[in-house]
């Protein structure tokens, strides 16, 4: 580390790559705000960013526990960064319930920048310390660096002219600490108080203590001789020039089912029931009403499906959202829409599970679901998202595949990639994929009788939209006579259909693209086979294993989970050894073992967290030693 | 594709043969369902509207087959499911004349939460319940309109379950039409059904259906005989009057109805109850006529006709008026789309 230049400070600024941040307090703290800020203002400067949100299911549980700690993490950097970090750097506690949570992630030697208040008796008591113990006095923090700050007071002191209550301006110490962080990391305010001012118009009193918050805060670190050991830190922007935008993943499905529809001139259709943590696709779209976007708040999961497939029967491009009770629930009309042959994107963002689970934490676990959880043999294509901008083009993709293979399409988010943003370079129309739906012009009276199940030479039938002149017809749930689509019970029509049900799916193989792989050699002795969110930690873990000397080791991502790209299997059979890290209990393990009968390894995390680069790094270092 | 249906396209008036599929009714010999499908097809080219613009939706069940025997565009879906998929294809496409088939069991049983839902949402669907107080596809079940005390073959001591009162849920769940029809009265149920099509809103239809096989009883009361005596025909602006010689009424006592003799009493028909179908009260009073009331001398008729029908905005139209409104600057173009509002430009 080296000393650039003085500030007005007097304390030195210190360059650094990259620091993962995390502002950990009470649910009631203002930590997601607090930490979107700090976000914003860091993507604006033009840092490599990546997010993540954490937080408890209860709305407000318990003041002070354990249970009621809501948590935001950061990582920015100098250089591209895919994850929030393995462990973080800084970590903010505003109380001691949110210290005692998350110390075991903090790295050693990082900083603790504690807010007083929050370690007095009765948080301490709350949090689960023994009695007259306080972390910040007895020396158990001696491997970090601790800065006990009375934010709360400072606070206090700072708004006591504002004339609001003493609630409201004890409400604004997170704002405080915002200041605080801004200095530390030598970063504006100015974008700060401007969305301030905007987000409290219609109480300007409230907007002025914020922000004179946000500047006492930042003041404070100019002030006090508290951090003049250690320093401020720097981290230059990184991103190219141009125009930039920051979304979450489950924004950008919702802005990739908008821009699919509009691409193929068709009309967007979402029928939804809320449901952590996918609701934000249907809030967002039920915001674009600008863009002609219909959404359908139903009574139920099953509503939310069926009603998309009488729009998708209608002609719209039509979706629908949920998570894994959600899915469970919509496996009977997925049926359906399998036996209609009707496009249909199905965007499931997974959550720990089985039942209700872990409703606000990532998992990796229904696989299983999207690939064989209906009954009768009724396959369709799976497709993964694997980072917050990725939402988008997987879900474009998914409705690609839907409109022109007229079927349903499972895409897969999580919990994770749902809520974690990273910025995104404003795209153009022009850069996405046409989307051809194969709808059916009207039939004039001297034409051949119309054939709702003829087929294409990639078994896709065509789309015949009520209002077209002629080309009436029924679909259903029953059994369909080949090309006519008449009720049939005939056994070899049965068995014709379920076949050519299933080829229509395998043929999707022919048009998208082959598996590349991401990072590594084409050959050697270790391939890391990841799926979904997982991308950033393994990643991050390849580019760190080459630079260890581990360099026969390489990284492939799957996108699409069936049907696999027609190269895959050649693809594993390069390495001696496959390596499957995934959030469940080894699901792609079984269907790689099933479809390619190779015995690769698998590495489970089932805690409701995603991986982080470090344990992946370390597994991947013990298969090479094994091999070895 | 028949040779009528050729011409219907080129602009020739519609007949009910126009409406018939190739398909042939798979129903029992005397199901009440045949005799509703030819009432349908009767009413359709009444209507006005292309072929191609009508719809038909259903779930599961025998009336649940009826779009396979209509040769418009349609779905026979899954069990329950027919009203969500009827809001969403309506939402999507408001110009289409959309109406769903469904019986006691679908639209009442594994349906019920969509029921509800769907008559206050108030899309403009006509949706036609096939009342058999029986599940009929699965050979002859209790369902959630059988009368109490029936042995069946999942209640062989008798149901003990009371039965929903469909007018009265339809009323309470916030929709805006309802009517009661029979299966064997033509003529009536045409009537009711061009009725139900013309009202801008969800109109539901019961219709006692009878089911020959495993309920037959269900309606016997309503022998032409008896008919009169047991049913009240419901009119706009007239008084309820029925009976054999038509000398029969209904009084309300407060607000419970009775039944008079006009004659005996010496009273006029002005005295009566008039039916006023706007009339959300006297709707509601009307939807139970058909409840068993303890200590009645002689039991209410049951309503026939149009019991309730109101103005209600329909949610196709506002949420299209929405749009409309959200649109009113100009519809977002596909650079705002991926710009989005909270961009930013690095130097």
């Amino acid at each position: 580390m080296t000393e650039i230049k003085e500030k007005s400070s007097t304390v030195h600024m210190i360059p650094k790559t990259s620091v993962s941040v995390l502002f950990a307090g009470d649910s009631g703290d203002g930590m997601q705000l607090t930490g979107t800020q700090f976000a914003n203002t860091v993507a604006v400067r033009g840092s490599e960013l990546n997010t993540f949100p954490n937080f408890p299911s209860e709305i407000r549980a318990p003041a002070g526990t354990i249970s009621g700690v809501s948590g935001f993490q950061l990582q920015f950097g100098s250089k591209p960064v895919y994850t929030p970090g393995a462990r973080f750097d800084v970590m903010i506690a505003m109380n001691s319930a949110a210290l005692k949570a998350n110390l075991k992630d903090l790295h050693r030697g990082g900083i603790i920048i504690a807010s007083t208040e929050g370690f007095d008796e009765k948080n301490l008591r709350l949090a689960g310390y023994p009695e007259g113990a306080n972390p910040l006095e007895d020396g158990t923090l001696s491997n970090y660096i601790v800065f006990p700050v009375p934010v709360l007071q400072l606070t206090r002191e700072a708004l006591k002219n504002s004339g609001l209550g003493m609630k409201e301006i004890d409400r604004c110490k997170n704002m405080f600490v915002l200041g605080l962080l801004y200095w530390l990391y030598n970063l504006p305010y100015e974008g700060t108080v401007e969305t301030l001012r905007e987000k409290f118009s219609k109480n300007p009193a409230v907007a002025e203590a914020n922000i004179n918050a946000v500047k006492a805060g930042h003041y404070f670190g100019d002030e006090t001789e508290l951090f003049a050991n250690l320093g401020r830190f720097d981290i230059s922007p990184h991103k190219q020039h141009g125009l930039y935008r920051r979304v979450t993943g489950n924004e950008a499905c919702a802005i990739a089912l908008t821009a699919a529809a509009k691409k193929a001139g068709l009309e967007l259709f979402l029928g939804s029931y809320p449901i952590t943590p996918a609701t934000e696709i249907l809030q967002t779209l039920a915001k674009m009403k600008k863009w002609g976007v219909k959404t359908f708040q139903a009574e139920d999961e099953i509503a939310g499906i069926v009603s998309s497939i009488g729009a998708a029967f209608g002609g719209a491009l039509a979706a629908t959202n949920t998570s894994g009770p959600g899915l469970a629930l919509k496996t009977e009309a997925l049926g359906l829409a399998v036996i209609m042959e009707i496009p249909l994107v199905v965007i499931n963002v997974q959550r720990g599970g089985p039942s209700t689970g872990l409703p606000t934490k990532p998992e990796q676990s229904d696989l299983f679901m999207s690939l064989y959880g209906r009954h009768g043999d009724a396959p369709l294509p799976v497709i993964a998202a694997c980072s917050p901008v990725d939402c988008f083009y997987a879900t474009y993709e998914a409705a690609r595949i839907a409109l022109e293979h007229m079927t349903p399409v499972i895409c897969l988010s999580d919990g994770y990639l749902a809520l974690s943003s990273e910025p995104w370079k404003v795209i153009t129309e022009e850069s996405l994929a046409d989307i051809n739906p194969k709808i059916q012009p009207a039939r004039k009276p001297e034409d051949p009788p119309y054939l709702p199940y003829k087929r294409n030479e990639q078994h896709v039938r065509a789309w015949a939209v009520p209002g077209t002149p002629g080309l009436e017809h029924r679909l259903g749930g029953l059994e369909k006579q080949h090309e006519t689509g008449n009720v049939s019970h005939d056994p070899d029509n049965h068995e014709l259909m379920t076949r050519l049900r299933a080829e229509k799916i395998e043929k999707i193989a022919d048009s998208i693209p082959l598996q590349t792989i991401d990072n590594g050699p084409e050959t050697g002795d270790l391939l890391v086979l990841g799926w979904g969110s997982s991308y950033g930690a393994i990643k991050t873990a390849i580019e760190n294993a080459h630079e260890e000397g581990y360099a026969s080791v390489a990284h492939a991502h799957l996108r699409y989970l069936y049907p696999f790209p027609k190269n895959l299997g050649q693809i594993l059979g390069n390495y001696k050894k496959v390596l499957i890290p995934e959030n469940n209990n080894g699901q792609l393990l079984h269907v790689i073992r099933d479809r390619f009968l190779i015995e690769p390894v698998g590495f489970s995390k089932i805690k409701g967290l995603p991986f982080n680069e470090m344990e992946i790094l370390d597994k991947i270092i013990d298969v090479i030693k094994e091999l070895e | 594709m028949s040779d009528t249906e050729l011409l219907a396209t080129a602009g020739a008036p519609l007949t009910a043969r126009d409406f018939a599929s190739d398909q042939e009714p798979k129903w029992c010999p005397g199901c009440g369902d045949h005799a509703v499908l030819q009432q349908i097809k009767n009413t359709l080219p009444d209507l006005g509207i292309k072929k191609e613009n009508f719809v038909f939706i259903s779930g599961i069940g025998c009336s649940s087959r009826l779009p396979y025997y209509v040769s418009t565009y349609g779905v026979h879906g899954i069990h329950g499911r027919a009203l969500p998929m009827a809001t969403g294809l309506k939402t999507a496409r408001p110009e289409l004349c959309v109406w769903v088939a469904t019986g006691d069991g679908d639209a009442l049983s594994i349906g019920g939460n969509h029921f509800i839902h769907t008559l206050r949402r108030n899309p403009d669907l006509n949706v036609v319940l096939f009342n058999n107080e029986i599940y009929g596809l699965t050979k002859g079940q209790y369902s959630p309109t059988t009368k109490l005390g029936l042995r069946t073959v999942t209640s062989p001591s008798g149901v003990i379950d009371h039965p929903f009162n469909t007018a009265s849920l339809t009323i309470g769940s916030g929709g805006s039409f309802f009517a009661r029809a029979f299966d064997r009265d033509g003529k009536f149920l045409r009537g009711v059904l061009t009725r139900a099509a013309k009202h801008k809103g969800m109109s539901l239809v019961e219709v006692y259906q009878n089911c020959p096989i495993f309920n037959n009883a269900a309606f016997e009361a309503f022998t032409p005989e008896n008919k009169p005596d047991l049913t009240v025909y419901l009119e706009q602006g007239n008084p309820l009057v029925f009976g054999k010689s038509g000398n029969k009424g209904i009084m309300l006592d407060g607000f419970r109805p009775i039944v008079v003799d006009i004659e005996q009493q010496g009273l006029s028909t002005s005295d009566l109850w008039i039916h006023d179908e706007t009339d959300l009260n006297k709707a509601s009073i009307l939807a139970r006529f058909t409840d068993d009331r303890e200590g009645d001398d002689e039991p209410l008729p049951c309503p026939i006709g149009i019991l309730f029908a109101q103005d209600k905005v329909t949610y196709e139209d506002a949420l299209t008026g929405q749009i409309a409104a959200a649109q009113a600057k100009g519809a977002g173009t596909f650079e705002e789309l991926l710009k989005g509002d909270n961009s930013y430009v690095i130097k």
